[in-house]
């Protein structure tokens, strides 16, 4: 019996378990990455995706293995649904030599050759140029790739952004920017720090396409991020997308989190984007509790695989301290 | 044969985009104006505005658009106007360009070749007119170079090309229309050594870009008064060549930089300390330097020349090292 109060999920059943699949995996990851914190396993800064996951869920299964990845420094979603080993980003998060980043990186870094994650930039906003000149190396080779890059609302406030919007749009370049809005730049909230808090409308005086999405409906950024990639696709120019969503966690593990009101946060909480959709599943007869378990517990199992790889791991010689800093190791990097 | 700087650097550049269809030109003002130095002229009309591209007033998107084109399997040669304005871009040239390869385990090389004007002396007054070399080659990761004669205005591109990291090119605006010996060695710039542009047994002058041919005068005054300086071309500031400034050092025993940046944390005051640490012993006198006077570069002429090293400084500097023996 499905529930008139709830929207269909409109997706053959396959495919909506596997976002519902990979939403419980960032947020079974992530639980784990600030106890692992608490052991101080981690260290430096951690900022968890908690409560955002149904917007690089629903944005990355709309993109091809081709498509290129630019992320912040709240990536860890975005690297595990892009299909890094999970072992590999928790092995970077110790600082291991078998993490992706080789140790170097750590959690704000993230990077995968393979599967064309560019990165983790912890710079807000330094990311959207890059997007910029890889859609434009691919405009100019005549490929396909669609460059996506995500940025926080923060970043508009960057002279960044302005810069790569105009850009994007005045050589019309395949670059998705998808704007994940979480209404809070670490503590500053955005009414705070925007004229313009219609992240849209900022957007359209750059001549582009928007889209606005409801970012806790892992339906709704799919359906949306999918729109977008078609269009850039096609050759008509860049998309910004604005994603609505909410982080349940402080911005890192060091924020007391004094600046938002308590009952804010337990609100948003009640549009969980995992519950968003498995009770919607559950309505149609697409999802049995017993099935969520079983999600939920491969899930589990997936991160003590990579508890363990990266328990195991091995700390990179400190001989290796200038290696990686050109491309030709030579003797006189370090003077 | 005989070419100015302008010309050398025209040809190189012309070669570089004959030669890989993954060379461009990017900058403001780079195409339908022909270059703000009108060193580009023509290049629009034979290789097309995607590959002489004409890029708005944004130094932090269009520089860091060239990073990511680079990332992407291009080859972008970006031009910013001059330093000065590059600090605009300072944040992707030192927080993505530089950290990309290393902060990804390896994984990503930029290779990307950003050229800039550098430098005073055409009245242009503090905020066209200075000289922050020295600011790029603190920063691992970066190649840093500082073409001052035409072997190296059109040798140093193609070997920059080759390298698939970041390079940094700094072109003294002065020397735009200076005119140079064009040598068969300018196919063998690399990105590695110094040079001595001219031998001598009693000092060596230690110069880079612009205050390279200011050296070579102040040799000229020395060398009617019984000096004779060599003068060491610096061509790369980082990595520094340390063991070609040894060697001259070691040979003369005494030593002056000559830099156009400012004293306090300058690339003369690093050369200092190197040569301190490295040939203390084989020095017959303290090193010293003739380096801007520590003011914002001014407009009018005679206060402007003020500001910057001059030969007649050199000069003096190499008197005042013989005078302590």
């Amino acid at each position: 019996m499905s529930d008139p109060q709830l929207k269909p999920v409109g997706l053959p059943a396959p495919e909506a378990l596997a976002l519902l699949r990979d939403m419980v995996r960032i947020r079974r990851f992530e639980e784990r990455c600030a106890d692992l914190y608490g052991q101080q396993k981690i260290r430096g800064f951690l900022h968890l995706y908690i409560g955002e996951e149904a917007v690089a869920v629903g944005a990355l299964h709309a993109l091809g293995p081709g498509d290129n990845i630019v992320a912040t420094y709240r990536e860890h979603g975005h690297a595990l649904v892009r299909g890094v080993s999970p072992g590999a980003i928790m092995a970077e998060m110790y600082g291991k030599q078998e993490g992706c980043s080789r140790g170097r990186g750590g959690s704000m870094h993230l990077f995968d050759a393979k599967t064309r994650l560019f990165g983790g930039n912890a710079i807000v906003g330094g990311g959207l140029p890059l997007a910029v000149g890889l859609a434009l190396a691919e405009q100019m080779q005549g490929g396909s790739r669609v460059t996506a890059v995500f940025f926080g609302e923060g970043a508009v406030a960057e002279g960044a952004f302005h810069e790569s919007m105009n850009l994007a749009a005045l050589w019309k370049l395949p670059v998705v920017f998808c704007c994940e809005n979480n209404f809070y730049a670490m503590g500053t909230a955005i009414e705070r720090s925007e004229s313009q808090t219609d992240l849209c409308a900022k957007a359209a005086s750059y001549n582009m396409k928007t889209l606005r999405a409801d970012g806790m409906d892992v339906i709704a950024t799919q359906a949306a991020m999918r729109d977008a990639v078609a269009q850039v696709r096609s050759g008509a120019g860049p998309v910004f997308v604005e994603f609505q969503t909410y982080r349940y966690r402080a911005h890192s593990m060091f924020d007391p989190d004094l600046y938002r009101d308590k009952a804010e946060v337990e609100r948003w909480k009640t549009r969980g984007p995992i519950h968003n959709l498995s009770n919607r599943m559950k309505a149609e007869g697409s999802l049995t509790e017993e099935a969520f378990l079983a999600i939920d517990a491969e899930a589990i199992k997936e991160v003590d695989a990579a508890v363990a790889f990266a328990e195991a791991g091995t700390w990179e010689p400190v001989e290796h301290l200038a290696h990686h800093l050109y491309t030709v190791n030579r003797a006189e990097t370090a003077r | 044969m005989k070419i100015t700087y302008r010309e050398a650097l025209r040809q190189a550049m012309h070669e570089a985009l004959a030669a890989d269809p993954r060379v461009f030109l990017m900058g403001e003002d780079v195409g339908r104006y022909g270059g703000s130095y009108a060193v580009w002229k023509g290049f629009l009309a034979e290789f097309g505005p995607e590959r002489i591209r004409d890029a708005p007033l944004s130094e932090l998107g269009f520089v860091g658009t060239a990073i990511g084109a680079a990332l992407g399997g291009m080859r972008p040669i970006v031009e910013i106007m001059t330093v000065n304005f590059s600090l605009l871009a300072l944040d992707q040239i030192v927080n993505t360009a530089a950290v990309y390869r290393h902060m990804s385990g390896g994984q990503f090389s930029v290779p990307v070749v950003v050229r800039m004007a550098t430098g005073g002396g055409r009245q242009l007054a503090a905020q066209h007119s200075h000289s922050l070399e020295n600011w790029y080659a603190h920063v691992p990761g970066l190649t840093v170079l500082a073409p001052a004669t035409v072997d190296d205005a059109r040798g140093m591109l193609r070997a920059a090309l080759a390298d698939p990291d970041p390079v940094v090119i700094f072109e003294h605006a002065m020397l735009y229309p200076m005119e140079g010996e064009l040598s068969p060695d300018w196919e063998k710039a690399d990105l590695r050594t110094a040079k001595i542009l001219r031998a001598g047994r009693d000092v060596t002058l230690i110069a880079y870009g612009g205050t390279v041919c200011k050296a070579q005068e102040a040799a000229l005054q020395l060398a009617a008064e019984g000096i004779e300086a060599e003068v060491l071309d610096l061509r790369v500031l980082r990595p520094l060549d340390d063991a070609t400034i040894m060697a001259s050092v070691g040979r003369t025993r005494r030593a002056v930089i000559v830099d156009e940046g400012w004293r306090t944390g300058s690339l003369a005051g690093e050369i200092m300390a190197r040569i301190m640490e490295q040939a203390f012993y084989e020095l017959d006198a303290p090193v010293a330097r003739v380096c801007s006077a520590e003011v914002p570069i001014p407009y009018a002429k005679h206060m402007e020349e003020a500001a910057l090293p001059q030969a007649p400084a050199v000069v003096a500097a190499v008197r005042q090292l013989l005078a302590k023996v």
